[in-house]
Formats: structure tokens, sequence, C-alpha cells
């Protein structure tokens, strides 16, 4: 694990952009609509997904791998 | 978590806000707060939020500072009268391109030629999102909107060419995908001590994506990633290669002007009068 | 030495303006009222206050909105066309609660009209101009003094009750020129800007109404981060779709007006105690109207008058009461018929209401009011 994502799940509107945006896949939207992490692991922190989210809904933060 | 710090610089109790989902004026919105951020001249409370009427302009009812919703088109004259009453105050309009270009249009170009101390940000989502669709002055000829079924046959304003040929001393546009460079380009206008106009292009998925099959939120901000050309690579290009939609973003003018204020005062200067 | 200057109506206005504590004065030139403009052009900048000529009138009211936010005492100065104009932002002035003096030198109209003509056409557009449901306070002077007082008590009445207030000039005060002494600065009452009483931490709210019903908004860039719309909005000032807010927020706007109406609404008799009728006029209508009282009083006939000097809210009271006391009343106004609508309603009755209009271009002479005194008289008598 690399980053640690989070989600304001009551801002977010199932937009999909980070999910778009995302080069790892690593975010879907769920059957509700809103967006989930699916592939944690493959998150390379890029931050892309929390650049362009409308609705500062979800946020990366990259985790130092000694503080694990 | 950490809290990101710009989250200050929202009314917390006030969001989620209400735009559509994938809408691009939260993205700009947050832009504007962090290239206030990176100003230390600009805090919450010597910081004035001025907005028109429209979707870009609820924007203000989201930022934590004294904030003004005025009425169609006029956001410019409020915060005219604010910067001159106290020019102490840093006042940023948010606007849209029908409030800009049509209703406020005259406002709008006098601004740029009184050269206020003023940076304004025109949300541009390319129709009247409010009030579901119809075609504005810079919807491009051909697309579709509610008031032009066929497509639209009105040509549209290069709003950024009008603040410019009206006197505006910074003209910048960027784009709700580009969102590092929106920030700069924000930040940019703050920093100019007079007219300050920021073009951000945003996605109206809604009323103008969907009218024309411009698919999703993110395919509409894929649609300004392929298109967008930065002002040095657009400048070289030969014109028979600026074609289809590519359209130039970046700083296109920057030139430092005495503002209104500061004329005025040597106005008050020369009646006699005392300085407030 | 006469301490007596020689002025006209348009620029005792602005000097009103400067000594009611109006620091910004944003404009677009319209005849008969440029006056008002240019002389704030000159005098702002000497006290320390901003002029800003606009693109137009829609902007010049936006301005002074603007600025009236951020603390300065403001003020926009038109005329019939630019009033219509300028209704939008002063029915959000109205709704906003945003003081603001806006003075009409009314001309002839409608559209372009007779710019250069005297007219009282606009009392029911100073009313009832704007879209929706709001009061409206209007002043109207007649004569140059007057004119630099009523200017200095419409400032203080937009402030005391955070409302727009229009001074409804006409042509003939506008232009008129009168030797008149200004009174001393230490004997003018100002009332000053509304202040808030508690801070946000104490549960300050914007729009909280006072006891007086009205709200002590904070001016803006005092730490408060307050939020003003047009749309309805509650307490705190932001919008609220609830029809309970709604009602709520306008039966405010209008009730804070109509519970100190008998300290806003001002009228001036003459010759009434022994009347038998009267003739009820305003601004420079009133002027010639006086005139022709003391024409008539000097033939006999007992004639008084009553001076409308506030236009909104109506003097329903004073008029009710002089519609009992006389067997008739004559309304000279400078249009085809406006104020002596309020006026019959006003009498409700109690004794017939006659017109006395006028509307060429000329202000009345003073023997035509009075032949319609006579008229008024003999046809009573019969």
């Amino acid at each position: 694990m690399k980053s640690d994502i989070s989600i304001k799940m009551a801002r977010c509107k199932g937009c999909g952009i980070c999910v778009a945006f995302c080069p790892k896949q690593v975010l879907a939207l769920d059957e509700l609509g809103k967006v989930r992490v699916v592939n944690g692991e493959a998150c390379i922190a890029c931050g892309q997904c929390e650049l362009r989210c409308p609705d500062f809904a979800i946020f990366v933060d990259r985790v130092k791998e000694a503080a694990k | 978590m950490i809290e990101r710090s710009y989250e200050k610089y929202f009314r917390q109790n006030h969001l989620p806000h209400l735009w559509c989902p994938g809408c691009g004026n939260g993205i700009a919105m947050k832009a504007i707060v962090q290239a206030i951020e990176k100003k230390p001249g600009f805090t919450q409370d010597n910081t004035v939020i001025v907005s028109g009427i429209g979707c870009s302009s609820r924007a203000s009812g989201y930022m934590n500072f004294d904030t003004l919703h005025t009425a169609h088109g006029r956001a410019i004259p409020f915060a005219t009268g604010i910067k001159l009453a106290r020019p102490d105050l840093n006042v940023i309009v948010i606007t849209g391109d029908g409030d800009c270009t049509a209703i406020g249009g005259n406002h709008f170009i006098h601004g740029c030629r009184r050269n206020v101390d003023l940076t304004v940000v025109l949300f541009n989502n390319n129709i009247y999102g409010m009030t579901g669709g119809q075609a504005s002055p810079t919807t491009p000829v051909g697309k579709k909107a509610t008031t032009a079924p066929y497509g639209s046959v009105d040509r549209t304003f290069d709003a950024c060419k009008l603040a410019q040929a009206a006197g505006a001393t910074y003209v910048a546009r960027s784009t709700a995908y580009h969102v590092p460079h929106l920030v700069n380009m924000i930040a940019g206008g703050l920093d100019n001590k007079g007219f300050s106009f920021i073009e951000a292009l945003v996605q109206c998925p809604t009323a103008y994506g969907r009218k024309n099959r411009m698919g999703s939120p993110a395919n509409m901000m894929m649609w300004m990633r392929d298109n967008a050309v930065m002002k040095a690579a657009w400048d070289k290009l030969p014109d028979e290669k600026k074609t289809g939609e590519k359209f130039p973003i970046g700083l296109f003018y920057s030139q430092s002007d005495i503002d209104y204020d500061t004329a005025y005062d040597e106005v008050i200067e020369r009646a006699g009068g005392a300085k407030k | 030495m006469s301490k007596a200057r020689l002025m006209q109506g348009n620029e005792a206005c602005a000097e009103g303006a400067i000594a009611a504590g109006v620091r910004f004065f944003a404009g677009y030139p319209i005849t008969p009222s440029t006056e008002v403009a240019e002389t704030m052009a000159r005098l702002l900048p000497k006290v320390g206050g901003k002029f800003v000529q606009m693109e137009d009138e829609i902007a010049s009211m936006g301005a002074i909105l603007g600025a009236s936010l951020a603390g300065a005492k403001s003020m926009d100065a038109t005329s019939g066309p630019g009033f219509s104009l300028k209704q939008e932002l002063i029915g959000y002035a109205a709704l906003a609660e945003i003081p603001c003096v806006l003075v009409d030198v009314q001309r002839v109209g409608p559209s372009t009209g007779q710019p250069t003509a005297p007219s009282q056409g606009d009392v029911m557009q100073v009313r009832w101009g704007t879209h929706g449901d709001h009061p409206m306070i209007a002043l109207s002077p007649w004569s140059v003094r007057e004119t630099y007082d009523m200017t200095i008590e419409a400032v203080n009445l937009s402030e005391r009750f955070r409302t727009p207030v229009i001074l409804l000039m006409d042509e003939v005060v506008g232009h008129l020129r009168e030797n008149v002494e200004l009174p001393d600065p230490s004997e003018i009452e100002i009332y000053p800007r509304r202040q808030p009483k508690k801070t946000r931490a104490e549960g300050y709210e914007p729009f909280e109404p006072d006891e007086d019903l009205v709200p002590n908004v904070a001016d803006f860039g005092k730490g408060y981060r307050i939020h003003v719309t047009g749309l309805v909005h509650d307490d705190t000032g932001f919008p609220v779709g609830s029809p309970k807010v709604t009602a709520d927020s306008i039966r405010r706007l209008h009730e804070k007006i109509a519970r100190a109406e008998d300290e806003i609404v001002k009228t001036e008799s003459y010759f009434l105690d022994d009347a038998d009728y009267a003739v009820v006029a305003f601004g420079g209508t009133a002027r010639t109207a006086y005139e022709a009282v003391l024409e008539a009083r000097k033939k006999g006939l007992k004639v008084g008058m009553l001076r409308l000097k506030t236009i909104w809210p109506f003097a329903d009271k004073a008029v009710a009461a002089l519609a009992k006391q006389v067997k008739g009343i004559l309304v000279a106004e400078l249009n085809y018929g406006q104020i002596v609508q309020e006026v019959t309603r006003a009498a409700a009755g109690a004794c017939p209401v006659e017109f006395c209009g006028k509307y060429n271009m000329q202000a009345f002479e003073p023997d035509e009011i009075e032949s319609q005194i006579a008229a008024l008289c003999g046809e009573a008598v019969k």
C-alpha cells in the first residue's frame, strides 16, 4: 500500500471523473453509483482523482513504506 | 487522512454543493480558493467574493468569506462599488458566460476599460445551465441548445480577446482539466493590481454535453485535454493547423497599468481632499 | 456678512448628501438630474469620497449597492427613464436590505419624453415599479433649502431602516435657484451605519431583526463573513425555499416601515385651521398651489393646503383627517392623475376629490390652480 484513499461519501455524486482518470483502475462506481476503491493496492498516489473531483469527495495521501 | 488546508475556505455546512454530478464548477471554485491560499495578502476577512446569477454564481454561497450574490449580469458593478469604497479589500468576481458576456457584457467591457482592481473568473460552460440549456454567447456555432434546436447560428464571443481589447491588464484562460494550470492562471490574476480576467472552461454535462452528445463528464474533460493548446505552442502553430476545435490556453496578456482606485487617489489629491 | 448662497436644487441635493455623510456616488448623465452627479464629482474628492461615472444606469445602481455593503453611505441620481432601468436593483436593495438613496428628478414621459421639462409622472413608478412586493420610502422637496434637508433625511432613513429611499424631485425644484443659508454641520443629525451587536461566537446572524425589525447587517471587511443575496433568505442570509420563511421575510420588510409610519410620514398644512376647501400638492407644484391658495384667500375663499413632504408611505391619516374637515379637496400635480388616486382612496368618500392635472411640459401658473379652486368652492356651494 503506497497510498491512503479517503472518500467523503456525503459529497460524492458518482460523476465518474475519478474513475475515468485513474491510470491504474483503482476506482469504480458501486451499485448505488458512488465511488468505491476496488483495487487499492494498485494505487500509485498520483492524485489525478483528487485533482479533478468536482465535489471535493476523494483524497489521496501518500503513505511512507516505513509507516506501514 | 490529512484534512485539506483549502477546506477552511468553504462553508462546510453548505456542502455538498448544488451543482450536477460531473459539473466543472466545483473544480473551478476549488482552483480559486487554492489560488487564494497561495497569496498571503488574501485572507478570509479581507477578501470579498462577488457573483452574478447562474450556475457559476452559486459559488459565492459556498465560500467562507464576505460573499455577495448579486443580480443577473451585475456582479462587476457591485464589485466596483465595493473596491472603490474599501480599496483595502481584495475583490474576486465569479461569473458565467451568459452572466458576463450577454446580460453583463457592457459592465464587463467597461470594468476592463476602467481597470478596476478586480479578479474576474468566468466559468464558461457554453450554455445557460440553470435555466435548462439555452444558447449563450459562447455556445459554439452548430452546437445545440434548447433555444437553438437546429444548432446555433449565432457567432461566439472570445471572452479573452474581448477583455484584452477592452483594456483588461491581465487575461488568461485555462480549463477544468488543467487544474494546476488553472490555479496558476488565477493566482497570477490575484497578483495583478488592475482588472484581471481568467476564463475557466468548465464542462456542463447535463445541459450542454447531453444535448451535444459529448459523453460523460470525464469525456468532456478529455475533450479539453485533447483540444487545449498551451499558448507558447499555439503561437508557433501555423494558421492552417489552428483548426477544428483546437483553442489556446495560458496567459494571453499582462500589462501593468494604473488601476482606477490609484488614479482616483490622484483626483482626491488634486481636489485637496483628505485620504480616507 | 450673510452666509446665504445662491444654489440650484440639484446642487443642494449634492451638498446635503455630503453633509449626511455620503462618501460614494455612482451615476450616469441624464437630464434634468445631471447637476447632482456633476456636483458630487466636484465635492466628493474634497472630502475623501469617491465618484464614478458608470457605463449605464443599471451599473451605477449596482455600484452604489456594492459600496454601501462595504460601509460607505451611497447615492445615485437619475430621471424617469434611468429610474426605470434601475428598478431591478431597487428591488434587490429592498430585499437584501442595503441602505442607499436614489434621486429621481422627474421629467415628462413616457419614453424619452420631454427631457428638459417638468413633470411629476414617476409617483407610481417609484412606488410600484419593481417586480415583487416591498415597501418604499419617497420624499419630495419643494424648495432648494428643503432639498438639502430632505437629502439628509433620505440618507438617515435609508440607514435607519436599511432600505432604498427615493428623493422624488422634479425639474422645477431641481433647476430652481434660490438663496439659501445652510445649517451649521453641528446642527445636522446623522443616523450612523447600524453595527452588529453580537459577535459570531455570541450567535450573530446578519439578517436577524433587531427590536425595530431592522437587521444589523455587518459591513463587508469586518470579519463577519456574511452572505448577501437577492434570493429570499432567512436570518443567516442564505437562501431558503420555505413558504414560511418567504412569508415572514416579506411581511417583515413591510412591517419595519409600516410600524414607523407616524415618524416617517410628514406633511405640512397651510391655512387649514378655518378652511372649507383644501388643495393637496407636493414638490414644485406645491409652490404654485401655495400662490394660488394665497390669491384665493385674498378673494375670500376659505381654502387651505396640505403639502405632502413624504410621498411614500402615503399620508393616509393626514388626508383622511383633511377629508373629514373640508367640503372638497383639489389635487394638483404635473401628470395625468397619479397621487390623486391615493388621495381619493385615503379620503374614502368623506368629501369630493377633484383633480387638477397638467402634462404639457409646462409648470402650473397660479391662476390655473386658482380657477379650479374657485370652481371647487362654487360647485360645492350649489
